[in-house]
């Protein structure tokens, strides 16, 4: 039932507020994941970031994307936790880990065991519209252990003009998505994240993105 | 649902247009050299595109007049979005974007409800007058004047000018006008169209002189000319069929579509050169975005409005 309410959500809601009132211009298409398990790493400016990212795939792949979300956010009331773990499927992780025993990363590494598609936002939160901050390494540790596992750089723009933190209208903008080659774990913390900081500004740079100050 | 078929005219016209379409497909699928050109992919694209507008465009005259007037009004909107995700934007704007928004559904209230002065004021004066107040009030004067100035420019285009279109369905009969409202569109985006086609074919066939070529270095003085004249004739032979010109009238009016349209087609090149993009998106294949395709039809759908008004339809338009 809920997985139907799931998939109704994803059908009815989201592809109309995705195709028709925003829209996207997507580059690179092709380079998307057929299939889990995968990691996609996107920059983060709005709520509207996972909807974007979930409609780039057929909806028979939908059981399969799961995105990593902040559990102080999204489970701070009940109803808010009960979307985002049974309509979006959130997998919730904390931010700020008090005890350094328990691995926060340890439930995504099960749902990449389980094959699933992981959507990850490095910069840990929707931060300054339409401006790059940033990747924090958690993405590091998940990438060492499935050095395997591709993870796809996309850069996302347009989402931060159109909801941006803190507010409630949708004002529409077309959505553009660059789609990077996967990269995989290279062997150590700081090159990994720099090839990944390094094909996120060279998807940016790859067309003339019009200003927003 | 009332289901208002248009007259017997227009039909025949969007079967010729089906006709066309069905030779031009024959022609770039079967031709050697067509189909081995280097573009090749991108023709057969645009052609396909090309049959997703027409039936879009027959089954939006084919229904009824509101069906008609969402369809303009749908475009309008895709235009407008296109253009607002182009253009540099002040943050601080946000919520002037979305008043700028509404302006289209109200827009399109006053041709739907017939008050043809408030269809012809409301964005020259009421939108040009409310926005900028709102961004004074927003109290950001950085950017101000090139944000006010690049908002309204647009709005004029693809809500104001386009809006001429749907406008014309709204139009009393006319004893002469044989196919009515949906006649007069039908001839004015046919012959918008075919003129972007007949110039384009004309310049690849015989261009050798530039005319602009710091806008467009493709367009020539030979695709120009033969795709004025082309239309101009086009335009003579079609109008005892879809409009009330007579034969001065029809003649004055293909010259204008001509060059008209070839003038809207060089200022949307002009504002992607100015911000350094090809296409102004990627929705319709082959063609590019929503703008590179209505181009020329937010010069000439005012024009075109304005001059069988003058002529044909005095008592009613002032």
């Amino acid at each position: 039932m809920v997985k139907l309410l799931r998939l109704l959500f994803f059908l009815l809601i989201v592809r109309l507020v995705v195709l028709i009132i925003l829209g996207l211009r997507i580059r690179h298409k092709e380079r998307l994941p057929v299939k889990g398990p995968a990691i996609l790493v996107a920059n983060h400016n709005s709520h509207l970031d996972t909807l974007v990212l979930m409609s780039l795939f057929p909806l028979h792949l939908l059981p399969f994307l799961q995105p990593v979300a902040a559990a102080d956010y999204f489970l701070a009331n009940p109803y808010l936790a009960w979307f985002a773990l049974h309509i979006i499927g959130i997998i919730p992780v904390e931010r700020q880990e008090i005890s350094r025993t328990k691995d926060p990363l340890a439930v995504c590494a099960t749902a990449l065991a389980q094959g699933q598609m992981l959507i990850f936002y490095p910069e840990g939160s929707r931060g300054e519209p339409e401006r790059l901050s940033k990747f924090k390494s958690g993405i590091a540790l998940l990438a060492k252990s499935f050095p395997s596992v591709p993870i796809y750089p996309i850069f996302l723009h347009g989402l931060g003009k159109s909801l941006p933190r803190g507010s409630f209208l949708l004002v529409p903008f077309f959505c553009d998505v660059f789609i990077g080659e996967p990269i995989y774990w290279t062997g150590e913390r700081r090159g990994f994240m720099d090839l990944l900081n390094h094909r996120m500004e060279s998807l940016a740079a790859e067309e003339n993105l019009p200003a927003w100050e | 649902m009332v289901i208002m078929l248009p007259q017997t005219n227009v039909l025949l016209g969007l079967a010729g247009v089906f006709l066309l379409l069905t030779i031009a497909t024959g022609i770039i699928y079967l031709l050697p050299s067509l189909r081995s050109a280097s573009n090749a992919t991108e023709l057969q694209q645009r052609v396909k595109s090309w049959w997703m507008i027409v039936i879009i465009i027959t089954i939006a005259l084919c229904l009824n007049h509101t069906i008609a007037l969402i369809f303009f009004a749908f475009l309008s909107f895709l235009a407008l979005k296109e253009y607002l995700s182009l253009i540099p934007t002040r943050r601080v704007d946000r919520r002037v974007l979305f008043w700028a928004y509404l302006a289209i559904p109200i827009q399109y209230y006053w041709i739907y409800s017939n008050w043809y002065v408030m269809f012809l004021i409301f964005v020259p004066i009421y939108v040009f007058l409310f926005l900028p107040m709102r961004m004074v009030l927003l109290g950001e004067t950085q950017g101000f004047l090139k944000a006010a100035g690049t908002l309204h420019w647009g709005l004029m285009l693809v809500v104001f000018n386009l809006g001429h279109l749907a406008y014309l369905l709204m139009l009393p009969s006319h004893p002469a006008a044989v196919a009515g409202g949906a006649g007069l569109l039908f001839y004015l985006i046919f012959l918008t169209e075919f003129n972007d086609i007949a110039q384009y074919v004309w310049g690849k066939t015989l261009g050798r002189h530039k005319v602009v070529p710091k806008v467009s270095p493709k367009k020539t003085v030979e695709g120009l000319v033969g795709g004025v004249l082309t239309t101009i004739l086009l335009a003579w032979g079609l109008a005892p069929w879809f409009t009330p010109f007579d034969t001065l009238h029809a003649l004055g009016i293909g010259l204008l579509l001509g060059m008209t349209g070839f003038i809207g087609d060089i200022t949307i090149s002009a504002l992607k050169r100015d911000l350094g993009i090809k296409d102004s998106g990627n929705l319709i294949p082959g063609h590019g975005g929503v703008l590179d395709r209505i181009d020329s039809l937010t010069y000439t759908a005012p024009l075109f409005f304005h001059y069988t008004a003058y002529f044909y339809y005095q008592g009613f338009c002032g």
